[in-house]
């Protein structure tokens, strides 16, 4: 092998032998509605939604530094039936992945990797984000 | 999944100690990894306040919003959150990048076409919030 990266993925098994390291199993072996790969998952999803959100944050900055009349139409765009549906499903990414974030921190510090910890760690995750996005919406209904 | 599949040689240029070390590539991964964990945290209190923000100024026409951003809390704030999130937004979809996207061409492109964009956003978002704040 001569590329490094390969290189990466030799070891000795027990009896001193060069073999290639094995992989972590294919996608399909992965059950995703576990609680622990589907969040997984998603939080790379969420993630990566989150960044083609910043579109949305940008060009209402943006327009908002263009004037008044680019800053009114913008504003009525978002205030629209599929401009909240799209602020909606940006909010629940958002929570979702600021709540799961917290738990990759926990991790980062080498907290919470009990399988009973993770799984209640991800159902709270699950609860936060559900609540955090109705009552973001409640109070966005109730200010305007 | 791999050319070679029975016992392996090795002849590239790696040391043993670095081998029997564990060590990787002893470039910047963990530099990568500890402003990834760091942007993180300074999201935390950064979204939060951003949310809350966006509550405030919901209906807001343009003076409106041009008043808020000129308090100079509102602008800082919301300079530290561009910063944190393009910033993060980088690493992150860095490291998304390089997990799916195998060959060398095709990955090195595409990381620059990302950042480039992603670099284009956080510029516009920054010069937008300057100029709400000093007009
Ligand atoms: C609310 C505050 C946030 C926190 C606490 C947070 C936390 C994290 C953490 C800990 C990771 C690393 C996950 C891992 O180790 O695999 C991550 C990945 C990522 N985040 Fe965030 N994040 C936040 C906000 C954002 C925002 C606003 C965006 C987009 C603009 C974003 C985009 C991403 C992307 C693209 C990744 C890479 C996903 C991956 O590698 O699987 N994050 N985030």
């Amino acid at each position: 092998m001569k590329d490094v990266r390969e290189a990466l993925m030799v070891g000795r098994n027990s009896e001193g032998k060069l073999v290639r390291r094995p992989l972590s199993p294919h996608l399909q072996a992965y059950n995703m509605v576990r609680i622990s790969s589907g969040l997984s998952i998603m939080h790379r999803i969420t993630g990566v939604a989150l960044g083609a959100g910043t579109l949305l944050f940008t060009a209402w900055l943006v327009c908002a530094a263009a004037g008044d009349g680019a800053f009114s139409v913008i504003q009525a765009i978002y205030a629209s039936p599929i401009g909240l549906l799209i602020l909606f499903g940006f909010t629940l990414a958002l929570f979702f992945h600021f709540c799961n974030g917290i738990r990759h921190l926990g991790w980062d510090a080498g907290k919470g990797f009990d399988l009973p910890v993770m799984h209640r760690t991800g159902q709270l995750v699950i609860a936060a984000t559900i609540v955090l996005t109705l009552a973001f919406w409640v109070i966005a209904f109730l200010v305007g | 999944m791999s050319k070679e599949t029975a016992a392996p040689t090795i002849d590239i240029r790696r040391s043993g100690l670095g081998r029997a070390r564990g060590l990787g590539t002893a470039r910047s991964g963990s530099a990568h990894w500890w402003a990834e964990r760091v942007t993180s945290a300074a999201l935390l209190p950064l979204v939060l306040y951003f949310v809350v923000s966006v509550l405030v100024l919901k209906g807001a026409d343009h003076a409106q919003m041009a008043a808020y951003m000129a308090e100079p809390w509102n602008t800082v704030l919301y300079i530290a959150l561009i910063a944190a999130l393009f910033y993060h937004l980088d690493m992150g979809m860095q490291a998304v990048i390089e997990d799916y996207v195998r060959k060398d061409a095709q990955r090195i492109v595409l990381l620059l076409v990302v950042k480039g964009g992603i670099v284009i956003l956080a510029l516009a978002s920054l010069i937008s919030v300057l100029k709400l704040a000093f007009s």
